[in-house]
């Protein structure tokens, strides 16, 4: 070995790992230091091998990933893909996620691509970390390196030499100070490449096991942190003051309103801060503040909500898809349906409002946050208090659930930005309405789609076009100041995005049109309506309208809307999963009930009904079986059937509980979820003014189909499920009682006046 | 100011505060314990739930006055690694939780719930866990769960 193989791993990242330890270790003395100590900088260059991957003084692996596993079981993933390609036992690597000190900008959770994109440098950097651990025994053994193999990272000879070599003694705690070649992608796309080659599928041994996740026990016997859990000596408690009408400025605060504790104030950005929690928490209530409104109320109350985006200028539009002559055709079609379908904004209403803890130096700060995007984190605190992005540390620590651009975001850049003013560390929290009423909202869309017939009842033209608020008014990651409270409340020039979304499917009418249309945001400056990426961001959204309407154009033309989209649909796996959920689910055609006054009477009615998606290379198909309650205009959807195809399967319990969670999350957002206001105030704070699905809604069962496509790579599953749900169950609406509900949330209240009208 | 003495985890304690004070902060930031959470402050969703005396409480919601002399368990209290109550046993051996923030609330609740009614039937448990809130819709796991713990709970040795 040659001495720049003996370095010893007086590893930065081996202490910095677990928030408790950062604190009963660094304290408030510097986190800094410490990482500095050892690596000397805090960004972790994606062309050193040592940047993936350690292998610790007794042989076990540490991985080092940037993204982040928010409980869908992608920390066990990483560690089976790692653990085959090194040939260790899965408990034999260890999952270092989300500090950026630690770990290379992989863009953090983002689009279901922990496992699509997060897992192929990781996979190619312990596949490059084999083979220079391989090469390595082979001089060590004198053994021609065709005759070695791997076996929990004891290296041993074919033929019955007696010796061995294990990954320990060849470099355990040293680095391998070998380089990568790196694709200069930062984010999703990061990738690096050794001379190595990874494994062919047929080999892995982990991959497609359901090994149990290791971040279960933690939270069960509440052991783990919680980013509300991390505390800093010295630190203070803070919250921020909002206006109570959306885009008021302050007129004056009377800073004598409030005891122990006191306020801090630069511009817009409103906070008080306190050495004991309770005391912020009562002072942010009482503070009297004299806020000046705006001359005009900036909403359309929820109720002209829809009617505005209809009537409103479009921004930016793009034609996501057109193929043949969709005008030429609408005019020699012998039919034309037409319907319009609308979402309204979705609040991310994540399990608690947002947390932070922030310390900042005069030259360095850490922040410890629960936003999936750490790293985004990282540049958006090091803009805001103008320091270099290396000399700004990210550290994600669990938080109360995320699921897109939610108000972790703003709280990580109000913590720092705090701390920054008072000197002192900072750990600021939301009430319940910072998570519902201020966090970025899903956008609200109104889709129009047009189908034309021929004579023969052939589909020859087809439009679908979303017409909404931007997906990206604030941007989906707090990279940039400028996209969060703290940034817009310091008069700090807007950044305004403009994007939507069009169906993800595979219908091969011979003339089509994808379209979106975005118009402009309702508020641009510290709108609690702005809005911004709430998961599977336009995908429930869009397909709500779409797939729905597929099943329109199948009741017109008199088809079974299983057969319908089986005529139609061009790509094979597509098909599959649909053929797979209406095979699982024993659906046999039959005609929709139709609207007689006595049957919707009932007492209960029950319907089924289907839809599917693609989302990147996923494809799933949903079949709901919901009862209608129509006196107490109850959907109890009890029964889902689902076949999911996402590539090859690195871990089936994992994924069916991924899936679970999308189609309950989703069946929420259909059955419930609006947030509403007035003209100028949002009136959803909290659980009753913006209920979810309970337990009593919960369904009784999801039935799922996992489609193993081993010669597909992984393609993500954290998301697709979701977007088939809600038109699932509007076509399941329509099967029981042969009327369309055509507007999310499918509510108790829509639901009776839908009935009644029939 | 008060002094109020109660009996925590099985541990007496004492805490220096305002009585008025929600019995969560007392616990968090006054005795260091981290796994009653904040959601809501509203005793809408369940995420501070701890048992006063056996009963399920939202401990957000509670005036630390009251607890005065009493019994107050945490999850952190029902059971550990080496001897779990069924229900964290179970919950473990399903995979329940997400990203777990919503557990203190399921868990304690169903511990008081089915040490009272032992035979509940689904539609009783679904019942019982009225308000209770989790974001990332682990609720099959959480039924799943329950009854493998109820399963366990009713077992010869176990009553």
């Amino acid at each position: 070995m040659d001495d720049a193989h003996s370095q010893p791993l007086s590893r930065r990242e081996f202490l910095l790992a677990s928030g408790a330890l950062i604190i009963s270790t660094v304290g408030a003395t510097g986190s800094l230091a410490l990482a500095q100590g050892a690596a000397a900088k805090l960004v972790p260059s994606p062309e050193q091998l040592d940047s993936w991957l350690a292998i610790l003084p007794d042989g076990t692996a540490e991985a080092f990933f940037g993204k982040m596993d928010m409980g869908q079981g992608l920390e066990v993933a990483i560690a089976q893909i790692v653990a085959d390609e090194l040939d260790l036992g899965v408990e034999q690597v260890v999952v270092r996620m989300g500090d950026t000190a630690t770990t290379c900008n992989q863009g953090g959770a983002s689009g279901s691509t922990g496992v699509s994109l997060g897992a192929r440098p990781l996979r190619n950097a312990a596949a490059e970390a084999r083979r220079i651990l391989l090469s390595r025994a082979a001089a060590v053994l004198d053994a021609p390196l065709d005759q070695l193999s791997v076996t929990r990272g004891v290296i041993t000879v074919a033929g019955g030499k007696a010796q061995s070599a294990t990954y320990a003694d060849l470099i355990g705690g040293k680095h391998f100070d070998s380089a990568l070649e790196w694709n200069k992608s930062v984010g999703n796309f990061m990738d690096v490449k050794g001379q190595a080659k990874p494994k062919a599928q047929q080999d892995y041994r982990l991959v497609g096991q359901s090994i149990p996740r290791r971040d279960v026990a933690g939270k069960i016997f509440g052991s783990d942190d919680y980013v509300t859990d991390i505390r800093v000596p010295g630190m203070l408690h803070a919250r921020m003051v909002r206006a109570p009408r959306a885009g008021s400025t302050i007129a004056s605060v009377n800073a004598d309103s409030i005891r122990n504790a006191r306020v801090v104030r630069e511009g817009e950005f409103l906070a008080v801060v306190a050495e004991r929690e309770w005391d912020a928490i009562q002072a942010a209530r009482a503070l009297e503040v004299q806020w000046a409104a705006p001359a005009d109320d900036p909403f359309p109350g929820t109720d002209g909500l829809h009617d505005h985006i209809r009537g409103a200028s479009v921004l930016k539009r793009e034609d996501a898809m057109r193929s043949g002559d969709p005008e030429a055709a609408f005019k020699r079609a012998a039919r034309i349906i037409e319907a319009q379908y609308e979402w309204p904004l979705q609040s991310h209403a994540s399990m608690g409002p947002a947390c932070a803890v922030a310390d900042v130096r005069p030259d360095t700060a850490t922040v410890w946050t629960g936003s999936q995007k750490p790293h985004s984190t990282r540049d958006g605190v090091a803009k805001l208090l103008g320091l270099p992005s290396e000399k700004v540390r990210g550290v994600w620590v669990m938080g109360p659930g995320s699921y897109g651009r939610n108000d972790a975001g703003d709280a990580a850049l109000d913590a720092a930005y705090l701390s920054k003013l008072t000197g002192r560390p900072i750990r600021v929290q939301g009430m319940r309405a910072d998570g519902t009423a201020w966090d970025p909202k899903g956008a609200a869309c109104v889709h129009r789609a047009r189908a034309g017939l021929d004579a023969a009842g052939k589909v020859i033209a087809y439009e679908f076009i979303a017409k909404g608020l931007s997906r990206v008014n604030v941007m989906f990651n707090e990279s940039d100041p400028r996209d969060c409270l703290a940034g817009m409340s310091l008069g700090m020039p807007l950044n305004p995005g403009a994007g939507l979304g069009t169906p993800a499917e595979s219908y091969g009418f011979e003339s089509k049109l994808l379209a979106w249309e975005v118009v402009p945001a309702l508020l641009e400056r510290c709108s609690p309506l702005r809005t911004s990426h709430l998961r599977d961001p336009l995908g429930p959204e869009v397909h709500f309208g779409s797939e729905q309407f597929v099943d329109e154009i199948a009741h017109a033309t008199g088809t079974d809307p299983v057969a319908f989209r089986l005529e139609y649909i061009r790509a094979a796996r597509d098909a599959a999963v649909v053929k797979a959920a209406a095979e699982k689910a024993g659906w046999s055609a039959r005609r929709p009930a139709t609207r007689s006054a006595r049957a919707l009477h009932a007492k209960v009615l029950t319907g089924r009904g289907l839809a599917y998606a693609q989302r990147a290379d996923t494809v799933v198909a949903v079949v709901a079986e919901i009862e209608v309650y129509p006196r107490e205009g109850r959907i109890w959807a009890r029964k889902f059937t689902v076949a999911h195809d996402c590539g090859l399967i690195i871990n089936p319990k994992s994924l069916r509980q991924t899936i679970e969670g999308n189609v309950v999350q989703g069946l929420s957002r259909t059955l419930f979820e609006e947030v509403r206001f007035d003209r100028n105030t949002v009136t959803s704070v909290d659980w009753a003014s913006y209920p979810i699905l309970e337990m009593r809604d919960a369904p009784e069962a999801i039935d799922i189909v996992l489609i193993n496509s081993t010669d597909v790579a992984p393609s993500g599953a954290g998301e697709p499920t979701m977007r088939c749900i809600p038109a699932a169950v509007a076509n399941a609406f329509f099967d029981a009682t042969g009327v369309r509900l055509r507007r999310v949330p499918l509510s108790a209240e829509r639901v009776k006046a839908a009935l009644a009208k029939a | 100011m008060a002094n109020v003495q109660f009996t925590l985890d099985g541990k007496p304690v004492s805490v220096d505060a305002e009585p008025d004070m929600p019995l969560l902060y007392a616990l968090r930031n006054d005795l260091g314990l981290n796994n009653p959470h904040f959601g809501c402050g509203l005793a809408q969703c369940g995420a501070c739930t701890v048992q006063l005396d056996g009963q399920a409480l939202r401990s957000c919601v509670t005036p630390l006055s009251a607890v005065q002399g009493k019994t107050v368990t945490t999850l952190k209290g029902l059971g550990t690694p080496a001897k779990p109550h069924p229900i964290q046993q179970a919950y473990i051996e399903e995979q329940v939780p997400q990203c777990g923030y919503c557990v203190n609330g399921w868990i304690m609740t169903a511990a008081a719930f089915l040490a009272a009614n032992p035979r509940a039937s689904d539609a009783q448990i679904r019942e019982a866990l009225a308000g209770l809130k989790c974001r990332c819709g682990t609720h099959l796991s959480i039924m799943r769960a329950i009854k493998r713990a109820q399963a366990l709970m009713t077992r010869p040795e176990h009553a």
